[in-house]
């Protein structure tokens, strides 16, 4: 498979991330050439090009934007989800920092696409630089009339608001996103109804995936078929997929869908030295890992699940045999623990049981009893919980346990830190491995 | 403290970002910060007002939220990613050798009030794990070393320049530029380093840069032809 870089191609200029810089290679064209059709058209265009959500559950775009009820009177809204802080994704935030402008381009295009005026960028609070790169963007944008009244002479009119988050990871689950950015607590709602019929302010609502809407421009110059020609049928176009964890060059890679782990592998220039792969986890520390046998499996979202994981994010993190899956997972449901946002009971005290219980196992200390509880417990808090925070919490027990159970049974008797020194593990240079 | 003037000026800035008042309260609450260094009543009671929201239902929002700080900092909050990745790859040993070299724990501040340490979660940095951040600017790629001389880089007062971002500057500033206020410092710091451009400069040596340009040339005249 080739590397396609369409929006990383122009990373390496220093000023891509201006005005300037994205103009040089015909940024802002493609939303000429929206303007010039009916929204309904760019709506089937997009739905032409197969495009699918990249922020984790693959939702095809175009469809989404299409469920958006027209001449309902309402105000309607595009939320971006710049949340980014599933662990293991790392696309988003580089891609604001080195080329927003495709971001805030593509957010005029679906707007315009579903008739918002009003588009708002969620980022998390936590990354002041990517605010900076969006927030001046935004600015560029709005000083040469590519947004406010009257975009380039279309009659079509559109506000962003650029708004930071405060370290929730909920957040970045779309409902909880939306009462978040109206200044509530960042907990969940039921659906439906689907935010594309009542989002924020109960008005429709498109959320996408800062990659997905990034996506939209090249789409809108290049055509559908282009973005067919790669990938697969089920999974067209191409994406940013970072790769790190014990790799030589941990990185970032833009390729067509169907890409393999093998290639990524080799891309980033196999593992460490010395070091052979143990797991990898394809895309967010919320689906299941995969191993070696995995290698070939091509990077469609069909692919994946059919191996026995998910797509997601498309940011696989690879761990070699210096790694102990105990510990790794550990602090995975920890980190759910802590993120949990306390709604519904099942995530709320089953990620403390889970926490308590793998604790015990990385510590040597657990028992035959404490795996089985483990189990069950990851049972109940899977599909009773009110949001997919409940499930991803529910996963990585599980998913190591089909690979992993005889290292995860030691862990009955012998520490996990006796059986994978630590130190062996770490990249850092001057601590004696 | 009293609220600063210049802060009630970018709060109404802020208030008139959005069709309704209440969707501001997150910035509000991070200016807040700016100026008061965490969440103190006097902060809730001005927001209150300015939302039109009873002091009780600004602090449930922003009890909710782990920037929002419910006593002062440090000079430079230093923290230190522990999520699975980047801790394996030595998040882990770095916060054991910052507990020690600063004698506190998590969400302390050390005596001289320069550096208070927090245990963070994924930054979406992990392709530059292990990874930092000093008042939220990122560290990428640190060792203990590294880790340490930030450290006492910030208790010396001495300026730390963050990776694929500005020199690091205070709590307060990074607040203000949270929410969106013009820093003046988005050319500072590159976001060209090798593990960002990996895929581009492969692309580039293996000639798949061009091929996939001129695809995309053709494909675009296609379109415009039409
Ligand atoms: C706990 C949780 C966290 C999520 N975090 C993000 C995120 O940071 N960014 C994102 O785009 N989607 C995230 N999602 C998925 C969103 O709910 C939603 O599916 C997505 O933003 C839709 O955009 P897309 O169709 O373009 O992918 C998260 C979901 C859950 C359950
Ligand atoms: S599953 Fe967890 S995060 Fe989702 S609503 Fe329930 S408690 Fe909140
Ligand atoms: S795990 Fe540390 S930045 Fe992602």
């Amino acid at each position: 498979m080739p590397l396609t870089p369409v929006l990383s191609a122009h990373w390496d200029e220093a000023d891509s991330y201006t005005l300037d810089g994205y103009r040089r290679h015909g940024g802002y064209d493609a939303l000429a050439l929206a303007f010039a059709k009916q929204p309904d058209d760019v709506i089937q265009l997009v739905k032409d090009s197969g495009l699918r959500g990249r922020g984790g559950a693959g939702f095809p775009t175009g469809m989404k934007w299409g469920f958006v009820p027209q001449g309902d009177g309402k105000p309607h809204y595009l939320v971006v989800n710049a949340d980014e802080s599933e662990p293991g994704a790392c696309k988003d935030v580089p891609l604001m920092l080195a080329n927003p402008h495709s971001l805030v381009e593509g957010v005029v295009i679906a707007s315009y696409a579903i008739r918002a005026n009003h588009a708002f960028i969620y980022i998390r609070g936590e990354v002041p630089h990517a605010i900076r790169r969006v927030a001046s963007a935004v600015r560029e944008a709005y000083a040469a009339g590519l947004l406010g009244q009257n975009i380039l002479g279309s009659g079509f009119d559109l506000e962003v608001t650029v708004h930071a988050g405060a370290g929730a990871y909920i957040c970045g689950e779309e409902t909880a996103l939306l009462d978040s950015l109206e200044g509530f607590r960042g907990q969940p709602r039921l659906k439906p109804p689907f935010p594309a019929v009542a989002g924020l302010y109960a008005s429709p609502t498109v959320v996408n995936n800062v990659e997905t809407i990034a996506s939209v421009p090249s789409i809108v110059t290049n055509g559908a078929d282009w973005y067919t020609s790669y990938g697969s049928e089920k999974s067209p176009g191409v994406k940013l997929f970072a790769v790190s964890g014990h790799v030589e060059r941990p990185g970032i890679f833009e390729a067509p869908m169907g890409t393999t782990m093998r290639e990524l592998l080799e891309w980033a220039g196999g593992m460490r030295k010395g070091h052979r792969l143990k797991f990898w986890v394809p895309g967010g520390s919320s689906v299941p890992l995969l191993t070696e046998e995995h290698l070939d499996v091509p990077y469609t979202y069909e692919d994946i699940a059919a191996a026995g994981s998910m797509l997601g994010t498309g940011t696989p993190m690879v761990f070699d045999e210096t790694t102990s899956v105990t510990r790794a997972v550990t602090r995975w449901l920890e980190f759910y623990k802590h993120e949990s946002c306390g709604k519904c009971t099942p995530c709320r005290e089953g990620t403390y049981w889970l926490v308590d219980l793998l604790r015990r196992l990385e510590s040597g200390v657990g028992s035959d009893d404490d795996i089985t509880r483990i189990n069950e417990v990851s049972a109940q808090i899977a599909g009773r919980s009110f949001c997919a925070l409940g499930d991803a919490a529910a996963t990585p027990f599980p998913g190591a346990m089909k690979y992993f159970a005889d290292e995860i049974a030691l862990g009955t008797h012998t520490a996990a830190s006796d059986l994978y020194d630590p130190v062996a593990a770490t990249v850092l240079a001057g601590v004696n491995a | 403290m009293a609220i600063a003037e210049t802060t009630r000026a970018q709060m109404r800035e802020v208030l008139d970002r959005y069709p309704r008042k209440r969707s501001a309260l997150m910035p509000l609450l991070h200016l807040v910060q700016a100026d008061e260094g965490f969440i103190t009543p006097e902060g809730v009671t001005l927001v209150a007002e300015l939302v039109e929201l009873t002091e009780a239902e600004v602090t449930a929002v922003s009890s909710f939220y782990t920037m929002y700080l419910k006593r002062q900092s440090g000079r430079v909050r230093v923290g230190v990613c522990i999520n699975s990745l980047c801790a394996v790859l030595g998040g882990d040993e770095i916060w054991d050798a910052l507990v020690d070299h600063c004698g506190t724990g998590n969400n302390q501040t050390t005596d001289d009030g320069a550096v208070t340490l927090e245990r963070i979660e994924c930054q979406a940095a992990c392709t530059h794990a292990p990874v930092m951040t000093a008042n939220w600017e990122f560290l990428d790629d640190m060792t203990v070393e590294k880790a340490k001389q930030v450290v006492d880089d910030a208790r010396a007062g001495r300026p730390i320049q963050s990776t694929r971002g500005p020199a690091v500057r205070s709590f307060a500033d990074a607040e203000r530029t949270i929410v969106g206020v013009d820093d003046g410092l988005v050319a500072d710091g590159d976001h060209r380093d090798d593990r960002i451009l990996a895929g581009l400069r492969l692309a580039q040596q293996n000639g798949d840069a061009e091929r996939s340009a001129e695809a995309e040339r053709r494909g675009a005249q296609t379109v415009k032809g039409n």
